[in-house]
């Protein structure tokens, strides 16, 4: 193909986007457009693999029957979330395979907030409630994406979220009307889960590279300072109506603007975690390519089993 | 199986991209490539599709309906699966 076809192609491309039109795996794409979207899509599958990890650490502990039952089912969701992610980023043409060596090589990140650890119960409740509702705010507008599969992926998952995060806001309210050693809990949960919350929506629109191109494809439906605009404006309510304090002493509503105004946010942070120095990076990649490589007989097994089964049916058909 | 029977395929149309394909029914072909043609013929003579799969029938794997209470009844008792189970306050938005 020449240059001169590969441009109108592109136009071409642009514009179908432009018009709503939906990209599905066979049609013509720019390998820009591939690229993105493999590097999007599996970092987004990884994030529900990873985010697994924080969570399963309390299922054994959970308080009652009710709350294991219901963290067990969050959990169990969240794996079918990356295996939705996983499939639809193969249509792209990368195998499972490849993204699992991008995982555990390191190659590929997954979201920052799950380096952080969850030490109490209530961190629990901070998840679901926090970090399942900052991922509701991102994915809701990826509903309507311009990559088909991942648009269909994302409608699947929106809908199963939105238990995720009413399950962690019940646990944050029972505490929040217990004892004072439960309500404190409950606090230091928030405390510490709401700046990394804060964060997990991405820099700012100043510091982010990729906002352009992927405003234009779809990826992206509002800024990440808008969205963050719009999670803290929808939970500070949701906190005062259990009695807990947001942990910034600069949150202050802008009766002008109709929304709150918030205190700076530690980027550097943000960064020393991104680039694997946060609490809990290395702990993370280990238990996930521990649970890998124990797995591995068991792949094992069932491959042997499979094909010893056609073996004797074949052996059936041919006496 | 007898050389002179086409096989049964299974159809599968797109009716417009960011849609799934849907299943739509079945017919014979010899290959796979007469498959698309006779289901492109079949059922999209109305512009009904943008995207045909084909599949042919042996190669689906079918659930038994005979097995759907195993199959499918243990979802049912799993209340906490689903976002009504949990009890929130009427004054909480957005959630
Ligand atoms: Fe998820
Ligand atoms: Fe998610
Ligand atoms: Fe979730």
């Amino acid at each position: 193909m020449s240059e001169e076809q590969i441009k109108n192609l592109e136009a071409q491309f642009e514009a179908r986007i432009a018009r709503d039109e939906k990209i599905e795996p066979k049609d013509w794409m720019p390998e820009k457009y591939r690229k993105t979207h493999i590097r999007q899509m599996s970092q987004h599958a990884h994030s529900e693999i990873v985010g697994m990890l924080p969570e399963g650490n309390w299922i054994t502990r959970a308080p009652s029957l009710r709350r294991k039952v219901a963290l067990l089912a969050k959990v169990q969701d969240e794996a079918g979330h990356g295996l939705y992610l996983y499939s639809a980023t193969e249509t792209l043409g990368i195998s499972r395979e490849e993204m699992y060596e991008q995982l555990h090589t390191g190659k590929a990140k997954y979201s920052s907030i799950f380096n952080y650890p969850t030490i109490t119960w209530a961190d629990m409740g901070a998840i679901g409630w926090l970090v399942d509702g900052a991922a509701i705010i991102n994915q809701v507008p990826l509903c309507n994406t311009s990559y088909g599969p991942y648009a269909r992926a994302m409608i699947r998952v929106c809908k199963e979220e939105s238990f995720h995060q009413r399950q962690g806001y019940e646990i944050m309210i029972k505490l929040a009307n217990g004892t004072p050693e439960q309500k404190e809990m409950a606090q230091d949960a928030l405390n510490r889960w709401w700046w990394p919350s804060l964060m997990m929506l991405g820099p700012t629109d100043a510091e982010s590279i990729h906002t352009a191109q992927s405003m234009k494809w779809k990826l992206k439906r509002k800024s990440n300072d808008d969205l963050r605009q719009q999670f803290i404006d929808q939970t500070v309510p949701q906190a005062e109506l259990i009695g807990l304090t947001i942990p910034d002493p600069d949150l202050k509503w802008n009766e002008e603007r109709q929304s709150y105004d918030f205190g700076e946010i530690d980027w550097d942070e943000f960064w020393q975690v991104v680039k694997g120095h946060g609490p809990m990076n290395k702990e993370r990649m280990k238990a996930r390519v521990n649970a890998w490589e124990e797995g591995e007989w068991v792949r094992d097994a069932a491959m042997a089993h499979a094909s010893k089964k056609q073996r004797t049916s074949l052996e059936k058909e041919v006496s | 199986m007898s050389t002179k029977n086409w096989p049964l395929w299974e159809v599968f149309v797109r009716s417009k991209n960011g849609l799934e394909h849907r299943h739509c029914g079945s017919l014979h072909a010899a290959d796979e490539e007469m498959a698309l043609e006779n289901a492109r013929d079949v059922y999209t003579r109305r512009s009904e599709g943008v995207s045909i799969w084909v599949v042919e029938s042996k190669h689906i794997t079918a659930s038994n309906p005979e097995n759907n209470g195993e199959m499918f009844e243990p979802a049912q008792d799993k209340v906490y699966r689903h976002p009504t189970f949990y009890d929130l306050p009427d004054e909480v938005k957005h959630m």
